[in-house]
């Protein structure tokens, strides 16, 4: 506005700005495990689909007869542990591009974390239930 | 939240209409981004219609017409003219480029002006660039090396090093690439942005250079560097045919690669 002077937030210099609090020395592992869950859910999405669309009519005891075969059962829990890593990293993403503040943003990965490792506590507690 | 609309005061209304002149044959209409700091109004687009054939090629050779010859109030960067200063590059037709090497015939239409997306705006079409430099300044772009160099000449590279180079020293930062990513504009103050680290990446990659790993450190963090989703804007968007999104893979691979 031609009114007013223009409110200074800050006095810092841009390179003291941009250098804020440094490199926070991560973030490494975090885009890698994205990229390894990724690839290891491409063959064990596809057998799971083919396995379901295999089997449309089949009972409870068929089911879990299926579950509690070993090989299915060790593919399963796989494929639960890549897909809830995967979905949290994903998640978290998204929540660091996009939402701010710093707190809301804190709690928001927090929280899809804890709701991610929850859900695969529970889908691989029903799997060892049927297996075991 | 990012802001995914403009405030009152930045909305874009419509300005003045500079009209060819009579008997002009061959006109093509500039609808151009104005905006200055002292009128408290807001941007407008103007639009100044141009008589070709009395007008040189490339979009920046338009503006210069414009400001000699119709509007002197309009600014704008320029220097070099021939595509190696890196100072007129704006966003014209949806796309950022330099507006000295973009011919005119290339846009259908009318031809659009605007500044680099995102970055705020000192007047007209002149982006305030300081948080960028800063961003430069801080992946300090220069050789670091703990060995002295030769004391009877100067530090040398095989030819297979220095082909590495190509594709990194070519880069004139006009920063068209940064302001046309999407997660440079939603956290441009942490994420460094595909020209930094294109130009971290070529230290990096320069075999004289001794300070990779403190580079390599300086760059691991979640915002610095992995706000790059490969969206590929940056890649399309070079008036240089570079591509920075590799350069970022590169760095990438780099982090992954010291770890195991």
């Amino acid at each position: 506005m031609a009114d007013t002077a223009p409110t200074l937030r800050t006095l810092r210099s841009p390179l003291g700005r941009v250098r804020g609090l440094g490199a926070a020395r991560g973030g490494t592992h975090h885009w890698w495990m994205q990229r390894v869950t990724s690839i290891a859910l491409l063959p064990l999405t596809l057998w799971l689909v083919f396995s379901l669309a295999g089997m449309p009519d089949s009972t409870w005891q068929e089911a879990t007869s299926w579950i509690g075969r070993p090989f299915n059962a060790v593919l399963l829990l796989a494929f639960l542990a890549a897909a809830f890593h995967h979905t949290a990293a994903g998640l978290q993403v998204v929540i660091e591009d996009y939402l701010r503040p710093e707190l809301a943003r804190m709690g928001a990965i927090l929280a899809v974390k804890g709701a991610c490792a929850l859900l695969w506590l529970a889908a691989t507690l029903a799997v060892l239930r049927i297996a075991v | 939240m990012a802001t995914f609309t403009l405030p009152k005061n930045s909305t874009v209304k419509d300005g003045k209409a500079h009209r060819a002149p009579s008997g002009a044959k061959n006109v093509k209409s500039f609808r151009i981004y104005r905006w200055d700091p002292d009128s408290g109004e807001n941007p407008r687009t103007d639009t100044y219609e141009i008589d070709l054939d009395q007008c040189g090629p490339m979009v920046l050779d338009a503006l210069i017409k414009i400001k000699n010859e119709v509007d002197s109030t309009l600014t704008f960067r320029r220097s070099c003219r021939e595509g190696i200063c890196g100072s007129c590059s704006m966003n014209i037709d949806g796309l950022n480029t330099l507006a000295c090497l973009k011919p005119i015939e290339e846009v259908k239409g009318d031809v659009r002006i605007s500044p680099l997306p995102h970055m705020p705006v000192v007047k007209d079409l002149v982006p305030d660039l300081s948080q960028i430099y800063a961003q430069l300044r801080s992946v300090e772009p220069w050789l670091k090396a703990d060995s002295p160099p030769p004391p009877d000449g100067e530090r040398l590279q095989s030819k297979e090093e220095r082909a590495k180079l190509d594709g990194l020293w070519e880069c004139i930062l006009c920063f068209c690439c940064s302001t046309a990513c999407p997660s440079y504009w939603w956290n441009g103050d942490r994420y460094l942005g595909p020209a930094v680290l294109l130009q971290a990446y070529r230290w990096i990659a320069d075999s004289r250079d001794e300070a990779t790993g403190e580079r390599l450190d300086a760059l691991e963090d979640p915002f610095k560097l992995y706000r790059c989703h490969t969206i590929m804007n940056c890649t399309r968007t070079c008036p240089k045919g570079l591509n920075p999104a590799q350069a970022i893979g590169e760095i990438k691979k780099l982090m992954v690669e010291r770890q195991g």
